[in-house]
């Protein structure tokens, strides 16, 4: 016999979404919160907006050098090669 | 064979054109990792002119070490575990600032991550805890034109959030590693990284709600 759930509120729903995006909501949990997705359209909404957020976070990758870090760092990387690649690398063929 | 294109290569074939010594392969990876990983570094040392030092510690220790790379994390997972070897000695030679790790009392907050009265407070069980000021949804054309805005305010929002809350929002969501390296990267609980995620979101969350509900109505 199914054992009888309170419904949550929306008020502790919002606080469940990030264990739910994440799959570690306990099974009962889940349930329970699907349930009240499923009736309450702000709540899907709520939802959707933490979604989009971190979608949208995931646009934000920069990877920006400046000429002068680049440059840098290329005169770095030929004094650290390992002493056995001494031929200039347009020299060196593939493994 | 003809030599690869460092720009379009997978990440397997720029380790294998690294191990060969080949510089457009280290230029493609430092151009993909090299602002990541400062910033990183400048979560675990506080400046990033020290953060700069630290990552170019980490290159040279890439470089010498890519034969020991097995494969058995993603490239940018141990790129990012150098980083964080190479923080650690720093701090401990410099003792310039306070590891990730103590900076918990900043983060250590709680309660709700919205607005107790955005929601019903009733003594009618079946209306508390409801919506009072739902959020509006966010139309798809409303999305696209105020993209550039979005993105604006999200990296705002985003140096604004309590450090912690900051490195796992930017490591999980911005950088896309899961969560089990996170974990790793900054000792932090399963529990814990889920909470810090959760309340960073929730705050990110607000603030392009804002940016909707600021923007011109359209005709």
């Amino acid at each position: 016999m199914p054992e009888p759930a309170a419904d949550l509120t929306c008020r502790e729903i919002v606080e469940l979404v990030t264990g739910y995006l994440e799959r570690t909501l306990p099974e009962g949990q889940r349930r329970r919160f699907e349930e009240h997705r499923e009736l309450c359209p702000d709540c899907q909404t709520y939802l959707t907006q933490m979604r989009h957020t971190a979608d949208t976070l995931g646009e934000l990758r920069e990877e920006s050098l400046t000429p002068g870090q680049r440059g840098q760092l290329l005169a770095a990387f030929r004094g650290w090669r390992p002493s056995d690649q001494t031929e200039c690398a347009a020299n060196l063929s593939p493994r | 064979m003809p030599a690869s294109d460092p720009s379009s290569l997978e990440e397997h074939q720029l380790l294998v054109a690294l191990r060969a010594g080949d510089e457009r392969a280290f230029v493609e990876l430092v151009e993909r990792h090299h602002a990541a990983m400062v910033r990183l570094a400048t979560a675990y040392v506080g400046s990033e002119a020290l953060a700069e030092e630290v990552v170019q510690d980490a290159w040279s220790a890439v470089v010498q070490g890519i034969d020991r790379f097995e494969g058995r994390s993603s490239l940018k997972t141990w790129l990012f575990t150098i980083v964080k070897n190479r923080a650690s000695t720093t701090f401990v030679r410099e003792r310039r600032s306070a590891p990730l790790s103590s900076l918990g009392s900043e983060d250590e907050e709680t309660g709700p991550t919205v607005a107790a009265d955005r929601f019903c407070s009733s003594s009618d069980p079946s209306l508390d805890g409801e919506w009072a000021a739902p959020p509006r949804p966010w139309e798809d054309a409303g999305r696209r034109l105020l993209a550039l805005e979005l993105r604006e305010e999200l990296r705002r929002a985003l140096e604004d959030l309590p450090r912690r809350q900051q490195m796992v929002v930017g490591l999980r969501d911005v950088e896309g590693l899961d969560a089990s390296e996170v974990c790793d990267l900054l000792d932090l609980s399963e529990a814990n990284q889920r909470v810090l995620l959760h309340r960073g979101r929730a705050r990110l969350r607000q603030a392009l709600e804002e940016v909707f509900d600021h923007a011109p109505q359209p005709a």
